[in-house]
């Protein structure tokens, strides 16, 4: 009886909606009229909210200590990236310089540029180490192999770091106010839209990577149609082709590689 | 490492050679990040990845004798990686690896609801009660490369797996992928001043554990070596830690057996 009721009410609203357009307004117009109004304002607000308003407050925005321009040092080092972001000799990866590093070409301000003589005068002077804020940090739990990204698979920086070698001054530095991390970790697009490799650094993106490229090496000298049923039991029956899974409960790559 | 020979590490400890100093659970506190109380004592509340327990074979004085006992998680491998804890975990925070054949933790996606600790029949698992509170600057001394515990989580050794991680990262600078027998080693291990525990590769048969147990693979990796034996070996839990000693009482005392059985294969 009652959905009876709800399709006749039903009925009867998207009617009087749409009389507006055959007719002049009658009674009763009004009141579905505002329903919508209201609805769509509280819609468009909701989204608002949601989208610029929440974001602005969970984000604080930061500063970085000296205004960096990381296309200029490129140009003047050898080996790129690796020339102050570099692998020790354990095996560890360096991240960002210390101030040791940078003292050995910035002992002295070498132009007049005013960021160089603030950090020639407030850094090298003191012999502080400057409180760089990286936007890359991941949180505690998670343990990330540079090596066996750079120097075993071969990767590119710009695939995970995007193409902050070519940039000329520090951008803003975003800080989740509940998690202290960056916003870069999350992602800009508050929506979730990804439309480049370097635009979030979360565990699902990690994991899609490597989905990839584990179904890339798997299908190797397999037919094209082969692989594509292959790759179907692969995803869904994992370990089930190769013969051997490489954890029990995952079943595909443990949860212990990247965590710790 | 796909490519790679699965490795199955574990550890042998000679207890005829442990005098219970307790460097090797000072050495994974250390390493691990492993919260401490005010008062230790209270053992339902204390946290202790490496214990060392004192075995005593209860005669009167002329005859009597004790043993040290240190137990870390035992990385049971059960039946095809189905150790205890693995089984029952509702929230996959634990898993057998059949890379390593670590027992993992993830601590993030522990939620606390202990079935782990209830399995285990070692005890080698942990329940934080509270959240880790560290002396005055010495968050300064923590080991960055393992991440510590919140309240409400379950932890337990990891066999230094981060130290295995570490090794690997220098391995593939120097463009390798396997590693040497001594490039992973546990702190307790390295800590230990009598050399009691040796850390290795159960499946290598150049590592020194391999040599020492010589695990029978027919019958789930029990020990040949006479001198040698397992915890709790007739619960089918396959663990990876073996003991060794050159007393019997103390070779008995690793199960419950009866007065006709015994760990030589008397049951």
């Amino acid at each position: 009886m009652s959905t009876n009721d709800d399709k006749a009410k039903a009925d009867a609203l998207t009617d009087t909606g749409k009389q507006p357009e055959q007719d002049k307004p009658e009674k009763g117009n009004g009141a579905s009229g505002s329903i919508l109004f209201f609805f769509l304002v509280g819609l468009i607000a909701s989204l608002l909210v949601g989208w610029v308003v929440f974001p602005e407050l969970l984000y604080s925005k930061k500063k970085q200590p000296i205004d960096f321009n990381h296309a200029l040092h490129v140009d003047m080092v050898d080996e790129g990236c690796e020339s102050c972001h570099f692998f020790r000799e354990d095996g560890s990866f360096s991240g960002v310089p210390e101030l040791a590093q940078c003292i050995e070409c910035h002992e002295e301000a070498q132009t007049d540029h005013p960021e160089e003589i603030k950090f020639v005068t407030q850094y090298v002077e003191k012999y502080r180490e400057v409180p760089w804020l990286v936007y890359s940090r991941q949180p505690n739990c998670v343990f990330f192999s540079h090596a066996a990204h750079v120097r075993l698979a071969e990767m590119d920086c710009v695939t995970c770091h995007g193409p902050i070698g070519e940039s000329t001054h520090s951008r803003i530095y975003e800080e989740n106010r509940i998690t202290g991390l960056s916003r870069d970790i999350w992602g800009r697009n508050i929506a979730g839209i990804k439309r480049n490799s370097w635009d979030r650094m979360k565990m699902d993106d990690c994991a899609e990577c490597h989905a990839e490229a584990a179904t890339k090496t798997a299908s190797e000298g397999e037919a094209p149609i082969e692989g594509f049923f292959n790759n179907i039991i692969r995803i869904a029956f994992p370990g089930s082709l190769s013969g051997r899974k490489s954890s029990v409960q995952t079943q595909n790559e443990a949860c212990f590689v990247c965590h710790k | 490492m796909k490519h790679e020979q699965a490795k199955k590490y574990g550890m042998v400890i000679d207890l005829d050679k442990c005098t219970g100093c307790g460097a090797c659970m000072v050495a994974c506190m250390a390493e691990n990040n492993v919260p401490f109380k005010e008062d230790e004592t209270n053992k339902l509340d204390s946290i202790t990845w490496m214990r060392v327990y004192q075995l005593t074979n209860g005669k009167p004085f002329p005859d009597t004798d004790i043993c040290y006992l240190p137990r870390p998680c035992m990385h049971c491998e059960g039946d095809h990686g189905h150790s205890p804890c693995v089984s029952v975990c509702p929230a996959t925070a634990t898993d057998y690896s059949m890379d390593t054949g670590i027992v993992s933790q993830i601590y993030t996606r522990c939620f606390g609801c202990r079935y782990c600790m209830a399995a285990c029949p070692y005890h080698a698992r942990y329940f934080n009660w509270w959240d880790p509170v560290w002396p005055n600057g010495m968050e300064k001394y923590l080991n960055p490369n393992v991440s510590p515990r919140m309240r409400g989580v379950v932890e337990k050794c990891s066999f230094c797996y981060h130290r295995y991680q570490l090794a690997k990262d220098r391995a593939f600078m120097e463009g390798r992928r396997e590693l040497e027998e001594e490039e992973y080693q546990t702190a307790c291990t390295q800590a230990c001043p009598a050399g009691a525990i040796v850390f290795g590769d159960l499946n290598n048969k150049t590592h020194r554990v391999h040599q020492i147990v010589q695990p029978d693979p027919a019958h789930a990796g029990r020990p040949k070596n006479p001198k040698a034996f397992r915890l709790l070996e007739r619960l089918g839990t396959n663990p990876k830690v073996y003991y060794l000693s050159s007393r019997e009482w103390v070779r008995r005392s690793g199960d419950h057996y009866l007065p006709h059985e015994g760990p030589g294969g008397g049951h």
